[in-house]
C-alpha cells in the first residue's frame, strides 16, 4: 500500500538521527582544527633533517654529500657545503651543510632523497599544516626549520626509525671496530718499525676515510 | 492562567489605550503587522539552522555547530549561523542577467513574500488572536492569496531568461496547480462539517469535549484523518518541500526558478518559501488539529498561543524529517499521484464526510469503523493499481 514505504523510511531515518546522539560510531566526523585524527604510520608529507643530541645545528646528521640534491627529480634541494669539517657520530671528520634549503612548493614528496641518503639524515615528516601567506619565502624552508630531533622521527615513524637506529648502531660498531683495528695495526707497525722489517700491513694506509660519496647505503 | 493566555491581546489593548482615538485603528493594524513580521521571520531564521543541523544528523554528521556570538568564543551550538547567513545575503552582489526582464525580475521576490505574510495574517494563532478575522471568507482568502505565489514562481522563471529557471517555473506551475485541487478539496470537508469559512469559527468548533478527555479535533474522525493526510501531502507539494521539490531540484535544475537570483533577493525567495510552509502548516493545524486548542481537556491551562506554535514547530520538524528521508518524485509520478490518486481519494472523502454528517446520531463505535472502511477500501484499491504502475517500469526506447 502507498505509505508503508514512507513510514518505514521515516522510522529508519529517525533511528539514524537518534543514534548519532548516543553512539559515537554513528557520528564519525572529526572536527579538524579542534581535534585531530592520529596520522597513519605510513603517511608522509615533506622531508626533514634529523639531528642527534641537544643542539639542532651541531647534531645534524647531514654531511652535505649532495646526493639528495643531485637525485631530487624536481630539483627542490639546495645545499652549500661547509668550508670546515666536524666530527660526526662515528668519530669521523665530515663536512656539514652551511646552507640546506628545500622548496616545499616544488617538492613532490617522492621520498627519493630519503632512499638515497647514506647517513640516515633526511627523512619524511608528517606535518601538513604548511599554509603561509608568503608563497615564495614562506615555503622555502631552511635547515633551521628542517632540523627535527630523532625523538620526533621515532614518534611519527616508529618502525622505520627503529630500523634506521639499528643501521646506525651497526655502522658505529663497525667504525669503532675499524678504529680499534687501525690502532692495533698502527701499534703493530710502530713495533715493526722498531724492528728492521719494513713490510707494513696494507690496512694501515687509509688514515682518513674518504667522505660519504663512496660509502654504500646499509641494507636495512 | 487566563491572563497569560490573553497577555498579547491585553498588551495590544493597553498600548492602544495610550494613543488618541483617531489613530487607534491604524495603530492596531501596525501592531498586528509588526508582530507577524517579527515572529514568523524569527521562526524562519531558527528553522534554517535547525533544518541544517537535523539534516546533518540524519546523514550522520554534526551539521553547523561553530558560529556563535561574534568576536567571542561562545558557539551556542551553531545557532548564530542565521546571523552570519543574513549578513552574507545582505552584502552579496545582486546579479541581474543582462537579458533578464529587469522589472519583473525585481518584483518577483516581493510577489512571493507579500502573499505569504498576508496568508499568515488570517491564522488564529491563539484565542482572540487572529490579525485578520474574516467572519465569512477566512479560508477562501487564504487560498486566493496562496494562489498568488504561483504567479511569482512563473514571474521569476520567465524573467530570468534562463533555461533552468524556466523549466523550474514550468514544473512549479504544473505542480502547484495540480496540488491546489486536492488541497482545497481536502479542506472542503472541514468547511462542509463546520458550515463556515471563517478560520476562527473552525477552531472554536473544535474546542468541544468528546470521549471524556479529548477535544473534538477533526483529525479524530475518519474523514478528518484522511483529509489531514491528503492535506499534508498536498501542503508538501504547495510548499515545494521534498519529496515534491521538483521546481528547485538542485541536482537537475541548479536552483530551479530562482537560479538567477542572488544576494538579498535570493534570501527573500528563501523566506517566502518558508513563510509559505508555515502558513500552510498553520492552516493544517487550524483545520484538522484544533488550532490553538489543547488535545486534552486537562491541558487547557497551557496558553492557547503556546499550543499553536508548539504544533507549528512540530509540523516544521516533520517537514525536515520528511526531507531527510524521501527522494524526489519524477514529474510523471508527481502528476499521477495528484490526479489519479489524491483527487479520487479527496472526492471519496467528501462523500464520507457527508455520511458522517447524516449519521450524527449513531453510536461512535459503529460509524467510526464505517467511515474508516469507506476510506480504506478505495485506498487499498487505488494504491494497488498505483504501485503496479510504479514498480514495473517499461522502457520504450532503451532495451
Amino acid at each position: 500500500m502507498i505509505g508503508t514505504g514512507i513510514a518505514k523510511g521515516l522510522v529508519l531515518t529517525a533511528k539514524n538521527l537518534l543514534s548519532t546522539y548516543t553512539d559515537k560510531e554513528r557520528l564519525p566526523t572529526i572536527e579538524y582544527p579542534d581535534e585531530k585524527q592520529p596520522l597513519p604510520e605510513a603517511s608522509r608529507q615533506f622531508p626533514m633533517l634529523i639531528f642527534d643530541g641537544e643542539d639542532e645545528m651541531k647534531g645534524l646528521r647531514c654531511t652535505a654529500c649532495q646526493i639528495c640534491e643531485k637525485e631530487c627529480p624536481p630539483k627542490c634541494i639546495y645545499i652549500v657545503k661547509s668550508k670546515d669539517k666536524r666530527v660526526d657520530y662515528k668519530g669521523q671528520n665530515q663536512f656539514y651543510p652551511a646552507i640546506f634549503d628545500i622548496d616545499y612548493s616544488v617538492c613532490m614528496s617522492c621520498q627519493i632523497c630519503v632512499e638515497v641518503c647514506p647517513f640516515e639524515s633526511i627523512k619524511m615528516n608528517t606535518e601538513f599544516e604548511l599554509a603561509t601567506p608568503d608563497r615564495f619565502g614562506g615555503l622555502l624552508v631552511h635547515k633551521q626549520q628542517l632540523a627535527k630531533s630523532n625523538a620526533h622521527y621515532q614518534k611519527i615513524h616508529p618502525t622505520e626509525a627503529a630500523a634506521s637506529d639499528a643501521a646506525m648502531a651497526v655502522e658505529k660498531a663497525k667504525a669503532e671496530a675499524k678504529a680499534k683495528a687501525d690502532a692495533e695495526a698502527k701499534a703493530k707497525a710502530a713495533a715493526a718499525k722498531a724492528a728492521p722489517m719494513p713490510s707494513a700491513s696494507p690496512e694501515a694506509s687509509p688514515e682518513t676515510p674518504k667522505p660519504a660519496v663512496a660509502a654504500p647505503k646499509m641494507p636495512m | 492562567m487566563a491572563s497569560l493566555d490573553q497577555i498579547f491581546v491585553t498588551l495590544k489593548a493597553w498600548v492602544l489605550g495610550l494613543l488618541p482615538e483617531t489613530v487607534q485603528p491604524f495603530a492596531g493594524v501596525m501592531i498586528s503587522i509588526s508582530a507577524i513580521m517579527a515572529v514568523f521571520p524569527g521562526i524562519f531564521a531558527l528553522t534554517t539552522v535547525v533544518e541544517r543541523k537535523l539534516l546533518g544528523r540524519f546523514q550522520n554528521r554534526p551539521g553547523p555547530n561553530r558560529v556563535g556570538i561574534p568576536l567571542t568564543k561562545i558557539r551556542l551550538a551553531g545557532f548564530g549561523q542565521f546571523i552570519a547567513d543574513g549578513i552574507k545575503s545582505l552584502t552579496k552582489e545582486d546579479v541581474v542577467p543582462r537579458n533578464a526582464d529587469k522589472v519583473v525580475h525585481f518584483i518577483a521576490p516581493f510577489v512571493l513574500v507579500v502573499p505569504s505574510f498576508l496568508a499568515l495574517s488570517v491564522l488564529p494563532v491563539g484565542r482572540n488572536m487572529a490579525a485578520l478575522n474574516f467572519t465569512e471568507t477566512g479560508l477562501l482568502f487564504f487560498f486566493a492569496i496562496g494562489a498568488a505565489t504561483e504567479i511569482s514562481v512563473f514571474m521569476a522563471g520567465w524573467s530570468s531568461r534562463n533555461k533552468y529557471s524556466l523549466l523550474g517555473a514550468m514544473r512549479g506551475i504544473a505542480q502547484m496547480l495540480s496540488y491546489e485541487i486536492p488541497l482545497i478539496l481536502s479542506s472542503l470537508t472541514v468547511v462542509m462539517m463546520v458550515g463556515s469559512l471563517s478560520l476562527v469559527t473552525i477552531v472554536e468548533k473544535q474546542t468541544a469535549v468528546q470521549w471524556g478527555v479529548f477535544h473534538n479535533w477533526h483529525v479524530f474522525t475518519p474523514w478528518g484523518f484522511a483529509g489531514f493526510l491528503l492535506f499534508l501531502t498536498a501542503a508538501c507539494a504547495e510548499a515545494n518541500r521534498t519529496p515534491f521539490d521538483l521546481p528547485e531540484a538542485e541536482s537537475e535544475l541548479i536552483a530551479g526558478y530562482f537560479t538567477e537570483y542572488s544576494g538579498f533577493k535570493f534570501a527573500l525567495f528563501f523566506l517566502g518559501e518558508y513563510l509559505g510552509m508555515f502558513a500552510i502548516s498553520g492552516v493544517a493545524i487550524t483545520l484538522f488539529l484544533g488550532g490553538w486548542s489543547a488535545p486534552f481537556t486537562f491541558l487547557d491551562w497551557v496558553p492557547s498561543w503556546l499550543w499553536f506554535f508548539g504544533k507549528l514547530v512540530g509540523f516544521i520538524l516533520f517537514f525536515i524529517w520528511l526531507r531527510g528521508t524521501l527522494p524526489r518524485l519524477k514529474v510523471d509520478q508527481l502528476m499521477n499521484l495528484a490526479w489519479k490518486f489524491m483527487l479520487p481519494m479527496c472526492l471519496i472523502n467528501l462523500v464520507v464526510a457527508g455520511v458522517w454528517h447524516y449519521t450524527a446520531d449513531w453510536n461512535d463505535l459503529i460509524r467510526w469503523p464505517l467511515g474508516a472502511a469507506l476510506l480504506a477500501l478505495p485506498y487499498w484499491i487505488f494504491s494497488r493499481r498505483f504501485e503496479s504502475r510504479f514498480q514495473t517500469r517499461t522502457y520504450r526506447y532503451a532495451s
